[in-house]
C-alpha cells in the first residue's frame, strides 16, 4: 500500500464535516508541513441568531472549529493519504484534543477569512499546529496551538 | 543514571498533565499513567516525546505501546540510556 499526495481540492473532498458545521470553502494548498485555506461566513449561518440577537458576531469557539477544520482535521488526512493510503484517510477521523487560542478580532457575518496552519508534530496518529486566521485585510483575527487525535471510524 | 533519578525526570514531566493530584502525591512504580493519575491518554503522545527530549532518546511505538506504569517508563528509559557493552 503505497501513499498519494493528495491535490487540496480530494483534502476537502475527504472532510467528514458537512454543512451545517463545516467551516471550510476551500483548500487553498497543502503540503505536509503547511497548509491553507478560506471559508465565507454566511450571512445566515445558525448560530448568528443567538450570538447576538439583533448583533450577530461570529462565535470564538466557531472560529476556533474553523481553524481546527484547516489545521488538523484537513492536514490530517493529507498525512493519512500522505503516509498510508486514501482508504485509510477515509477510515480514520480526527477528533480535538487540545488547543490554547488566541483570539483579536471580530468576524461579523459574510465576512471571508484565510486560514495558515503548520504542522508542529505528527506522531502516534496525533497531529499538533500552529494555526492563523486572517481577515480579508489580512489582519491577524484569531490564533491557537491546537491538536487532533485519530480513531478509527467505528 | 540511576532509577531515583530517572524516576524524578518522569514525574516532572508527568506532572503537568495529571488530573489525579492525591494518586500523583502517593506515586511509586506500579502507578498507572492513564488509569490512576487521570493523564489523557492523548497526552501520552506528548509525555513520550519529552521522553526523547529529556533523556536524549528515540522511543519507537513498540516500546511506547508498552509503558503503562511510571516502573514501565523507568525501565525503558534506563535500557534505553544504558551504554553500549
Amino acid at each position: 500500500m503505497v501513499g498519494v499526495r493528495l491535490t487540496p481540492a480530494q483534502v476537502l473532498e475527504l472532510m467528514p464535516q458537512q454543512r451545517p458545521f463545516r467551516f471550510v470553502d476551500e483548500i487553498l494548498e497543502v503540503d505536509g508541513q503547511r497548509i491553507a485555506g478560506r471559508y465565507t461566513f454566511r450571512k445566515d449561518e445558525w448560530f448568528y441568531a443567538g450570538h447576538f440577537p439583533g448583533r450577530p458576531i461570529t462565535p470564538g469557539v466557531i472560529l476556533l472549529e474553523s481553524m481546527c477544520q484547516v489545521g488538523v482535521v484537513a492536514m490530517g488526512i493529507y498525512l493519512f493519504a500522505l503516509e498510508r493510503s486514501v482508504e485509510e484517510a477515509r477510515a480514520w477521523t480526527t477528533l480535538f484534543v487540545e488547543a490554547e487560542s488566541e483570539f483579536l478580532k471580530s468576524v461579523l457575518p459574510g465576512e471571508t477569512v484565510t486560514i495558515r496552519g503548520e504542522q508542529i508534530f505528527w506522531r502516534r496518529n496525533k497531529l499538533r499546529a500552529r494555526i492563523e486566521m486572517f481577515a480579508a485585510d489580512g489582519t491577524l483575527v484569531a490564533q491557537t496551538t491546537a491538536s487532533g487525535l485519530g480513531v478509527r471510524n467505528g | 543514571m540511576d532509577t531515583k533519578t530517572a524516576f524524578g525526570k518522569i514525574i516532572s514531566i508527568i506532572k503537568p498533565f495529571v488530573k489525579n493530584t492525591t494518586a500523583f502525591g502517593a506515586a511509586t512504580d506500579g502507578t498507572r499513567i492513564i488509569e490512576d493519575l487521570g493523564v489523557n491518554s492523548a497526552r501520552l503522545v506528548d509525555i513520550i516525546l519529552a521522553f526523547e527530549d529529556e533523556f536524549g532518546i528515540e522511543v519507537d511505538d513498540e516500546s511506547a505501546d508498552r509503558v503503562r506504569t511510571l516502573g514501565d517508563a523507568v525501565q525503558m528509559i534506563l535500557q534505553k540510556t544504558a551504554p553500549a557493552l
